[in-house]
C-alpha cells in the first residue's frame, strides 16, 4: 500500500492536539509552536498531493481505506479520496488553517485549549472535503461545530450582539442545516438501498442509485440539501448568522469559518446534491440562481451600510457566496469551475481580510470604522495585507479572484441573461464599499492616539505572506488552479450531463 | 539581429518595469536612490528595446494589414481540445502598437527621469519609484496584448496604480477621495466594458483580437446586428470612463491631487489614452456598426467642447490642464468616431508629448512656487524660470494649434476627416473647440509667466534631472506632427484601419484653424496682458455671473453624483440593512422565541413534582373508565391495551 497521504494529513493535526493535552499550560510558546509545526505538516502535504495529483488521469487519486467497512449494516467504509475538487479546498483549508495559527499568536487567555479546539476545528473541516462517503463526511462535519461554539463563547468578542447570541446563532444556524442535510441524506439512503439491495453510502454508489430515483424524488431530496447546505454557505434568506458570528468570532475562527467552513457548502452542493440528484438541481437551479443573485446585491448593499470592519466582510462574504450559488446554478463547465475556483479565491481572500482586521482590533481595540483613519502610516504593512484583500475582494485582475468571478459571469450571463446582470453588478457596490472601509481605516490625517502602534512583525507576518503570496500567484497563473479544478469538474459534469439526457427521455 | 530578438521578446518591455517593481519593494526600498536608478533604469532599458521592435515594425510594410502575433494558454476550461473557454495571453506587435509601445516607454522614461529631482525628500520616494514602474509595466501590457481579456486585466491594473498614485499622499482626505473616487468612477465604466467582452467571449467564442476581427467581418453567422450594437455600445462604456469622457469624466481634474509626475503620467502617456486605444484597437467591431461610431463622435465631439468651456473659467494651473485633457481626448474619440483612426492615434501621439511637457512644466511652476496652485497668483515667472516658461510656451504653441508645432497637424486632420466624413455639426464643434483651447491655454499662460511679477513668490529654475525632460519633450512637441503633414502623411501610411486615403490637402481647414488658434491667442493676451489693468476678465465674469459660476462648478455635475451617492446608494444600503436586521433577523429571533415559549410552555407538564404526574395519571384512568361505561369495550379495549386483543 502506499503512504496514506491524506491520512496523514488529516491526523497532523489530531497528533499536534494530543501533544497540546500533555503540554503544561504555562508554555505558551511551546504551544503555539506545536500548533504551528501540526498545520505546517498538514500543509506541506497537501501541497505535495496537490502537485503530484496526476491529472491527465483525473478522478479518485490518494484513496484509503474504501474496501475497510467500519459500519456493515450502513454500507459505511472509512472512505477518504481526493479529486481535481476537493485538492483545492484541502489545500485552501491547510493555508488557511497554518494561517490561523499565527493570526491567533497573541492568544493569551487559555492558549492551549484555544488550540487544541482550533486542531479539531482544522481537522474537521478537511474530513468533510477528503471523504468520500456521505456518513463521513456527515461525521466530520458535526465535529466542526463543537468548537465553533465553545470558541465564539469563550474567546470571541461582540459589539452589536453578545457573543453568546453569536455564538449561538452559527450554532444554531450550522445544526440546523445539518438537520435538514441529515433527513436528506436519511432519506436519499434509504431510498436507493431500496433500489439496489445492497447499502452503499459512498459518493459513486450512492450517485450511481440515485440515478434511478423519480425526478419527482431527486426534486423533494435536492430541496432538503439545499436548505442544508444553502445555510451553509449563507445563501439568502439564510445569511443573518453570518455577519454576526464572523462579528462574535475570534479571528481564527472567522479565517477559519468564512474561508473554509462554509465552503462546504458550496462544496456539498457541487459534489454531492448536484452529482446525485442532477434532475433535482435542474428542477432548482432558476430559484438557486434568483437566490444567488438576491444574495449578491442584498448582502453588497448590507455591507456598504456597516460601520463595524468585521461586518463590513461578513456581509461581502455573503455576497461572494451568492456568486458561487449562481455558477452552480448554471451547471456547466465553465459555471461549476468558475464556482470551486471562487470559492477558493474567496476563501484566500477572506481569510486574509479577517486576519487583518484581526490584528487591527488586536492593537487599536477597536473596529469601529469612523474611530478610525491613517493606519497606513503607522502600520505600513497592516496596510498592505489589507488593501491586498480588499482588492481581491473587488475582483482585481492580477489577483486570484478575478478569473474565477469571471468565468461566473460568462456562464450565467450566458444562462440567465439580465438576472445575471443584476449580479454583476455587484462588483460596482463591492468595490464602493470596500474601498470606502479601506479608505476611511487606513487612509486619512493619522490619528495621535495610535502613533504607538507596533506594526505586524515575525509571526504576525505569516497571514500577510502566505496568503498574499496565493493571491498574487493565482492571480498571474489562473490555470494552476483551473486546470486541477477542471479535471475534477469535467468527468462530473459529464455524469450530470448524462443523467440529464436519460431524464429527458422519461 | 537585435531589432529582430526585440520583436520576437516585445514581452519584456513590460516585464521590465514590472520587475523594477518586485525589485524596488523587497530589495530596494531602504536605499532611495538605488531605487530611482532601478525604476529609470528599467525604463530605459524597456524604451530601448520597444525602439527596437517600433524599428522593425516600421521598416516592414507587411504588417500593416498582418499583425506579429505570438501567444500562449493563459487557462482553459473544459476538454483539452475542444476547451469551452480558452484564454490566450500574448503580444501583438503592429504599426499602432509599436507606436504606442514607444511612445508609452519613451514618455514614461522622462517622467521617470524627473522624478527623481521633484520627488526629493518626499518620505515615500522609493514606493512612489515602485508604484511609478507597476504603472508602467500595466500601461505597456495593455499596448501589447493579443487578447481582450489580457487587455482588461492591464486596464484594471492601469487603474490599479493611478488609485495608488492619485492617492499617493496617504495622509491628505481630499487625495484620499480622490482616489476613490478614479478608481470607483472607471468600475462603473468597466461594468459596462465587462459585459462587453462576455458579450463578445459568448457570441464569438474567442477574445483573442486578430481572431475576432475575423468573425465580426461576417458577424451575420453569429448574431443579430442589434446584439452586435449593443456589444459595441457596451464596450465603448469602458473609455467613456477611462478616457474621462462625458459623462463619466469626473474623476479626471481630481486626479491632480496625486504628485505631479503622476498627472503627467495619466494625462499624457498611459491611463486616460488606454481608452482611445481601445476603441482603436476594436475598430473592426465599432466599424461594422455605423450607429456606435456615430455614438463615439458625438461623445468625443461634446466632451471636447464641455470641459474647454470648464477650462475656461478654472484657476489652478493642474486644473485647466486637466480640463484640457478631458477636450483633446475629446478630440481623439471625435477622430475615432468619424472613422479615422490615423488621425485619433496622430493626436494622441502629438499630444502625449506636449502636455507631459506642460504637466512636468506645471510641476517645476509648483516646485519653485511650494505648491501655490492659482494662475492669479502667478505672473513674470518667465524671468526667472526661463527654461520651464520657454518650453511651457512651445507646448502652449502646440496645444493651440500654430503650425508648425505638433498639435497643428494632429488636430487639422480631425478637422479634415469629420468635415470629409460629412460631420459638419461636430466640425464646427471642434473648430469651436480649437479657438477655446488657444484661448484657455494661453490665458494660463499669460497670466503665470508673463505680465507683472508677484513679490510674494521667489522662484527659482528647477534641476537638471526637471529641465533636461522639459528640453526633450519640447523638441517633441516641435518636431512629432512632422511625420503626418497633409503633402507627405507618412504617418497615415501606416497606421490606419482600412485603406490609406490620400485626399487633396484642404488648404480652407487649414487656414481656418490657424485663424481660430490666432484668434484665441488674440483674444487671451488683449484680456489677460494687454490690457490686463483695465480688469476686462472680471467685469466680463460679473456680467455673465450665472453662466460664469455654472462653468466654473463644472456645471454642478458633481454635486449631483455626490447628491445620487450619498442619499441614493447610501440611503437604499440603509433600507437594505434595517430590513436584514429587523425582518430577516427578526424572522430567525421570532422562530427563536417561539422555539424558547413553546419549550416554556410544555415545562408546564415536565415539573418533577410527584402530585402533577399522580393528578394526571388519575384522570387518564378516569377518562378510560368514562369511556368504557359509555361505548362499547372494544373501543376502550383498544386504547387501554394499545389494539392488541
Amino acid at each position: 500500500m502506499d503512504f496514506p497521504i491524506l491520512l496523514a494529513i488529516l491526523l497532523a493535526p489530531v497528533a499536534a492536539a494530543l501533544i497540546l493535552a500533555f503540554v503544561p499550560r504555562e508554555e505558551h510558546m511551546l504551544i503555539r509552536c506545536i500548533a504551528a509545526v501540526g498545520t505546517f505538516v498538514s500543509l506541506a502535504l497537501s501541497l505535495f498531493a496537490y502537485f503530484t495529483y496526476n491529472q491527465e488521469i483525473g478522478g479518485l487519486q490518494f484513496v484509503f481505506g474504501n474496501n475497510m467497512p467500519w459500519i456493515k449494516d450502513l454500507g459505511v467504509t472509512f472512505f477518504l479520496a481526493a479529486d481535481g475538487i476537493s485538492l483545492p479546498m484541502l489545500l485552501l483549508t491547510n493555508l488557511i488553517g497554518f494561517s490561523a495559527v499565527f493570526a491567533s499568536w497573541n492568544v493569551n487567555n487559555r492558549p492551549r485549549e484555544f488550540f487544541i479546539l482550533l486542531m479539531l476545528l482544522i481537522t474537521g473541516v478537511m474530513g468533510t472535503f477528503i471523504a468520500h462517503d456521505l456518513f463521513i463526511f456527515l461525521l466530520f462535519y458535526e465535529v466542526v461545530v463543537i468548537p465553533i461554539y465553545i470558541m465564539v463563547v469563550i474567546w470571541g468578542s461582540s459589539k452589536r450582539v453578545t457573543k453568546e447570541y453569536a455564538g449561538m446563532k452559527l450554532t444554531i444556524y450550522l445544526l440546523i442545516g445539518s438537520a435538514f442535510l441529515l433527513v436528506g441524506v436519511i432519506a436519499l439512503f434509504v431510498k436507493t438501498t431500496a433500489i439496489t439491495g445492497t447499502p452503499d453510502m459512498s459518493f459513486t454508489g450512492l450517485a450511481a442509485a440515485a440515478q434511478q430515483l423519480s425526478p419527482f424524488d431527486q426534486t423533494w431530496l435536492f430541496a432538503l440539501m439545499l436548505l442544508g447546505f444553502g445555510s451553509l454557505i449563507s445563501m439568502w434568506p439564510f445569511h443573518s448568522w453570518s455577519p454576526d458570528g464572523y462579528a462574535g468570532a475570534p479571528t481564527a475562527v472567522s479565517m477559519i469559518h468564512a474561508g473554509v467552513l462554509k465552503k462546504i457548502g458550496g462544496y456539498g452542493l457541487v459534489k454531492i446534491a448536484l452529482y446525485m440528484l442532477p434532475l433535482g438541481a435542474k428542477f432548482w437551479a432558476p430559484y438557486m440562481a434568483v437566490f444567488g443573485v438576491i444574495g449578491v446585491a442584498y448582502a453588497a448593499m448590507g455591507a456598504l451600510a456597516q460601520k463595524d470592519l468585521k461586518y463590513v466582510v461578513g456581509y461581502s462574504s455573503v455576497s461572494h457566496m451568492g456568486y458561487v450559488i449562481l455558477a452552480v446554478a448554471c451547471m456547466d463547465v465553465i459555471g461549476l469551475n468558475g464556482a470551486v475556483a471562487n470559492m477558493f479565491a474567496h476563501g484566500v481572500m477572506a481569510a486574509l481580510f479577517f486576519s487583518m482586521i484581526g490584528f487591527i482590533y488586536e492593537k487599536t481595540h477597536t473596529r469601529w470604522i469612523p474611530d478610525m483613519g491613517g493606519l497606513a502610516r503607522q502600520t505600513p504593512r497592516l496596510a498592505v495585507g489589507f488593501m491586498l484583500a480588499a482588492m481581491a475582494s473587488l475582483g482585481l485582475p492580477g489577483l486570484v479572484s478575478f478569473i474565477p468571478e469571471f468565468t461566473i459571469f460568462i456562464s450565467a450571463f450566458n444562462n440567465y441573461g439580465g438576472l445575471a446582470v443584476v449580479g454583476i453588478a455587484g462588483i460596482i457596490i463591492t468595490a464602493l464599499y470596500v474601498l470606502r472601509a479601506g479608505a476611511n481605516t487606513l487612509f486619512g490625517p493619522p490619528r495621535p492616539e495610535y502613533d504607538h502602534l507596533q506594526d505586524i512583525k515575525g509571526p504576525e507576518l505569516v497571514p500577510l505572506v502566505v496568503l498574499g503570496t496565493v493571491l498574487v500567484v493565482g492571480g498571474f497563473l489562473p490555470s494552476l488552479l483551473f486546470d486541477m479544478i477542471n479535471s475534477g469538474v469535467m468527468p462530473l459534469h459529464a455524469a450530470i450531463n448524462d443523467a440529464l439526457q436519460l431524464g429527458g427521455n422519461f | 539581429m537585435l531589432v529582430e530578438f526585440a520583436m520576437q521578446h516585445a514581452w519584456l518591455v513590460p516585464l521590465l518595469p514590472a520587475c523594477a517593481f518586485v525589485v524596488i519593494v523587497f530589495l530596494a526600498r531602504p536605499w532611495q536612490l538605488l531605487s530611482a536608478i532601478v525604476a529609470v533604469g528599467s525604463m530605459a532599458t524597456a524604451c530601448f528595446f520597444a525602439t527596437l521592435a517600433a524599428i522593425g515594425i516600421f521598416t516592414n510594410h507587411e504588417y500593416v494589414e498582418k499583425p506579429l502575433v505570438y501567444a500562449t494558454r493563459w487557462f482553459s476550461l473544459g476538454l483539452p481540445g475542444m476547451p469551452d473557454l480558452r484564454i490566450d495571453v500574448g503580444v501583438q506587435l503592429d504599426p499602432v502598437s509599436a507606436m504606442m509601445l514607444f511612445m508609452v516607454s519613451f514618455i514614461a522614461t522622462f517622467i521617470f527621469l524627473y522624478s527623481i529631482g521633484y520627488m526629493k525628500g518626499d518620505p515615500g520616494y522609493s514606493v512612489f519609484f515602485s508604484y511609478l514602474s507597476l504603472f508602467g509595466a500595466s500601461m505597456l501590457l495593455l499596448v501589447l496584448s493579443s487578447n481582450l481579456l489580457q487587455m482588461f486585466v492591464a486596464w484594471e491594473l492601469v487603474g490599479l496604480c493611478s488609485y495608488l498614485l492619485i492617492g499617493f499622499y496617504t495622509h491628505k482626505i481630499s487625495a484620499r477621495e480622490a482616489a476613490k473616487k478614479a478608481f470607483v468612477t472607471c468600475r462603473i465604466a468597466d461594468f459596462g466594458l465587462l459585459l462587453g467582452l462576455l458579450s463578445l467571449q459568448i457570441v464569438f467564442g474567442t477574445l483573442n483580437l486578430t481572431e475576432l476581427a475575423g468573425k465580426i467581418e461576417h458577424f451575420e453567422e453569429f448574431t443579430s446586428f442589434g446584439m452586435l450594437t449593443l456589444i459595441a455600445v457596451l464596450v465603448f462604456i469602458g473609455p467613456i470612463g477611462k478616457s474621462g469622457q462625458f459623462p463619466l469624466h469626473v474623476w479626471l481634474p481630481d486626479a491632480m491631487e496625486g504628485p505631479t509626475p503622476v498627472s503627467a503620467l495619466i494625462h499624457a502617456a498611459t491611463m486616460v489614452v488606454a481608452g482611445v486605444y481601445l476603441v482603436g484597437r476594436t475598430m473592426f467591431l465599432f466599424h461594422e456598426v455605423p450607429s456606435a461610431m456615430q455614438l463615439v463622435a458625438v461623445t468625443g465631439g461634446f466632451t471636447a467642447l464641455f470641459a474647454a468651456t470648464i477650462a475656461i473659467t478654472q484657476r489652478e494651473i493642474k486644473r485647466i490642464l486637466a480640463y484640457s485633457t478631458v477636450s483633446q481626448l475629446g478630440y481623439m474619440m471625435l477622430a475615432l468616431g468619424v472613422g479615422s483612426l490615423s488621425a485619433s492615434m496622430f493626436h494622441l501621439w502629438t499630444h502625449a508629448f506636449f502636455k507631459a511637457l506642460m504637466f512636468l512644466g506645471a510641476g517645476s511652476v509648483l516646485t519653485a512656487l511650494h505648491h501655490k496652485a492659482d494662475v492669479w497668483e502667478m505672473g513674470g515667472l518667465v524671468k526667472k524660470m526661463p527654461i520651464t516658461a520657454w518650453t511651457f510656451v512651445i507646448g502652449g504653441l502646440a496645444i493651440a494649434g500654430i503650425p508648425p508645432f505638433a498639435g497643428f497637424w494632429s488636430k487639422d486632420e480631425i478637422l479634415v476627416s469629420a468635415l470629409n466624413s460629412g460631420h459638419y455639426v461636430l466640425f464646427a464643434m471642434a473648430a469651436f473647440t480649437a479657438f477655446l483651447t488657444a484661448f484657455y491655454m494661453w490665458r494660463m499662460i499669460f497670466l503665470a509667466f508673463f505680465g507683472a511679477e508677484n513679490p510674494a513668490n521667489h522662484p527659482q529654475e528647477s534641476p537638471w534631472t526637471m529641465t533636461v525632460p522639459l528640453l526633450v519633450l519640447s523638441v517633441g512637441a516641435c518636431l512629432a506632427g512632422l511625420l503626418g503633414t497633409p503633402w507627405h502623411n507618412v504617418w497615415g501610411e501606416w497606421i490606419r484601419f482600412g485603406e490609406a486615403h490620400e485626399g487633396p490637402v484642404n488648404y480652407g481647414a487649414m487656414l481656418l484653424s490657424i485663424v481660430l488658434a490666432g484668434a484665441g491667442i488674440f483674444l487671451a493676451y488683449t484680456l489677460y496682458l494687454k490690457d490686463a489693468k483695465k480688469k476686462r476678465a472680471r467685469k466680463m465674469a460679473e456680467w455673465f455671473g450665472p453662466v460664469y459660476r455654472m462653468l466654473y462648478n463644472k456645471y454642478y455635475i458633481d454635486e449631483l453624483y455626490l447628491w445620487f451617492n450619498h442619499a441614493l446608494v447610501d440611503g437604499t444600503a440603509k433600507l437594505f440593512y434595517l430590513f436584514d436586521i429587523y425582518v430577516v433577523d427578526g424572522i430567525v429571533n421570532g422562530i427563536g422565541a417561539f422555539a424558547r415559549l413553546s419549550g416554556d410552555g410544555l415545562r408546564v407538564f415536565q415539573s418533577g413534582r410527584l402530585q402533577n404526574y399522580v393528578l394526571v395519571f388519575f384522570l387518564g384512568v378516569l377518562a378510560v373508565a368514562v369511556l368504557m361505561a359509555f361505548s362499547g369495550s372494544t373501543t376502550a379495549a383498544g386504547l387501554v391495551l394499545g389494539g392488541v386483543k
